[in-house]
């Protein structure tokens, strides 16, 4: 059972760096899509076997929002905005990747650390939800699109739903709905915000929104 | 009956490294719809350049003829500490996978000093692109090696492979084909071939290892091509001791298993040049960070 808790956390961690070193934007939302799905497996796995009715649908709901149906908006709201790649991020793709090493570095030391109350069920478990939290906020601060920013809010909202997974098996059913459903509304509102910025301004990049005002010069 | 097993990996890396070599072009070739140039052809190659004279540009110097020289003898000497498929190697020592990358790493250094000295623009353009993609190749092979060792709890390359097995692979699954997967990368990088360098372009601008041995003629050259076929053998001989740990006590039928795993390496290696196209070079840094990242979480995971 670890092996397949383990296999999916490295895949998770390869992930987050296929999302740090990708300029397709096609390419960062399927691995954001596959973290979702990763992380519904993943839920069920740690288990460990004892599952319930609630212990799988929830999960599973979890697992095809993240992984099915929020990817299908956000590639709609890709192609309405007429976006295929990030060009020229604040941080290169290169300096990224190393930044997400450094990140997984710190993870991995966080992990050591931190003592919980409950013995996870993989000791990569921490830094893996660590290191994906990381990299949301690397890719928000980094990108220039709108859309690789709501990749990395989400990128962010994996690991906590991983770190979630890590200390507590069984969060309280309204806890983990309310969660999810702030995620849904939350890329919901965004993919709009996302294809109506791309309408009025031929593009989505948020730096050049810093000169919006209602002056007129 | 020790001399023999002692020096039989040594002995097939020196008869059947440029056959690995001919089995790639060869499934490149069926992959292309075509036949393809004959198993022996490097062989033929190297008889053909071996007999030659070489022809030597006034304006270099001894680290010219000397270059091609060091580096093959390097190599010969890396080979001969790489272990394969159960035979443990000619010497075995703790720390000898460093011994072994910075063997390869003189080797290079030389043919690099041999290219600039040619005052060549194009070689050098190939001497600093080899210099720059090998220091990111580097720390991915240690990262991998220290996982391997980590893991297996021996310093020395024989007992390394040799401490590999189905048994690890049941137990490490996710490690071990991080550290396979850095080390291919490492492997297509280091041996110039397609996602790195095309070997078969011939066009300067984007050759890497190519355009390095353009001025070398003759035996220098049967000795370069002989190095590359080497170094080709010695990273096959570790990726297919990891991917392929057989052990079965029968060192023949070891063997044997080494050598089929070789020609699976050879033939996946043929499909993987057919099947992608040379990466810019600006993209390639990122192949080998990405392989630098593989065997960083394979080292934490060990």
């Amino acid at each position: 059972m670890s092996q397949l808790v383990n296999s999916i956390l490295v895949l998770l961690v390869l992930t987050g760096f296929l999302l740090l070193g990708s300029s397709r934007l096609a390419a960062c939302i399927r691995a954001v899509a596959i973290q979702g799905l990763l992380l519904g497996i993943l839920a069920i796995a740690v288990q460990d076997g004892q599952l319930s009715v609630a212990g799988v649908l929830f999960p599973l709901i979890s697992g095809v929002v993240k992984g099915l149906f929020l990817p299908w908006m956000l590639f709609r709201a890709m192609r309405e905005a007429e976006a295929s790649r990030e060009v020229e991020p604040f941080i290169s793709y290169n300096l990224s990747i190393m930044a997400g090493a450094v990140a997984l570095a710190v993870s991995l030391w966080l992990g050591q650390r931190l003592k919980l109350p409950s013995q996870p069920p993989s000791s990569l478990l921490v830094p893996a939800a660590f290191f994906t939290s990381l990299v949301g906020l690397i890719v928000i601060v980094s990108r220039r699109k709108a859309l690789t920013q709501v990749l990395g809010y989400l990128a962010l909202e994996n690991g906590v739903y991983a770190f979630g997974a890590a200390v507590a098996l069984e969060l309280p059913v309204l806890v983990e709905l309310g969660i999810l459903l702030d995620v849904f509304v939350g890329v919901f509102v965004m993919g709009i915000a996302i294809f109506h910025i791309g309408r009025e301004f031929d593009h989505i990049d948020t730096d050049k929104l810093a000169s919006l005002t209602d002056q007129l010069r | 009956m020790t001399i023999v097993s002692s020096l039989l990996p040594l002995m097939l890396a020196a008869a059947l490294a440029p056959l690995v070599q001919a089995v790639i072009t060869r499934t490149k070739s069926v992959m292309a719809g075509r036949v393809g140039p004959p198993l022996l052809q490097p062989y033929r190659d190297l008889w053909k350049l071996a007999r030659k004279g070489a022809v030597y540009s006034h304006t270099t110097s001894w680290i010219f003829q000397m270059g091609a020289t060091i580096g093959l003898a390097s190599l010969i000497c890396a080979v001969a500490l790489v272990p394969f498929a159960g035979f443990p190697a000619l010497t075995a020592f703790s720390g000898d996978f460093v011994m072994v990358a910075y063997l390869m790493a003189l080797g290079r250094f030389f043919t690099v000093l041999a290219a600039l000295d040619t005052g060549s623009s194009f070689e050098g353009m190939g001497a600093s692109r080899e210099v720059t993609f090998s220091a990111f190749a580097e720390p991915a092979l240690f990262l991998a090696l220290a996982a391997l060792a980590r893991q297996t709890g021996h310093l020395s390359l024989s007992p390394v492979l040799a401490a590999v097995s189905a048994g690890t692979w049941m137990r490490a699954a996710p490690m071990l084909s991080l550290t396979l997967a850095a080390l291919i990368i490492v492997f297509l990088a280091e041996n110039a071939r397609i996602p790195v360098d095309d070997p078969a372009t011939h066009l300067e601008l984007t050759m890497i290892h190519e355009v390095m041995v353009l001025d070398h003629s003759g035996p220098d050259f049967a000795m370069i091509q002989y190095g590359a076929a080497l170094k080709l053998w010695l990273f096959g001989a570790i990726i297919v001791g990891v991917a392929f740990p057989w052990h079965s006590g029968n060192r023949w039928l070891d063997a044997s298993v080494g050598l089929a795993g070789m020609l699976v390496l050879g033939v996946a290696t043929g499909v993987i040049e057919s099947s992608m196209a040379r990466l810019r070079l600006v993209r390639v840094p990122q192949l080998l960070l990405a392989a630098i990242v593989l065997s960083a979480l394979a080292l934490a995971l060990a």
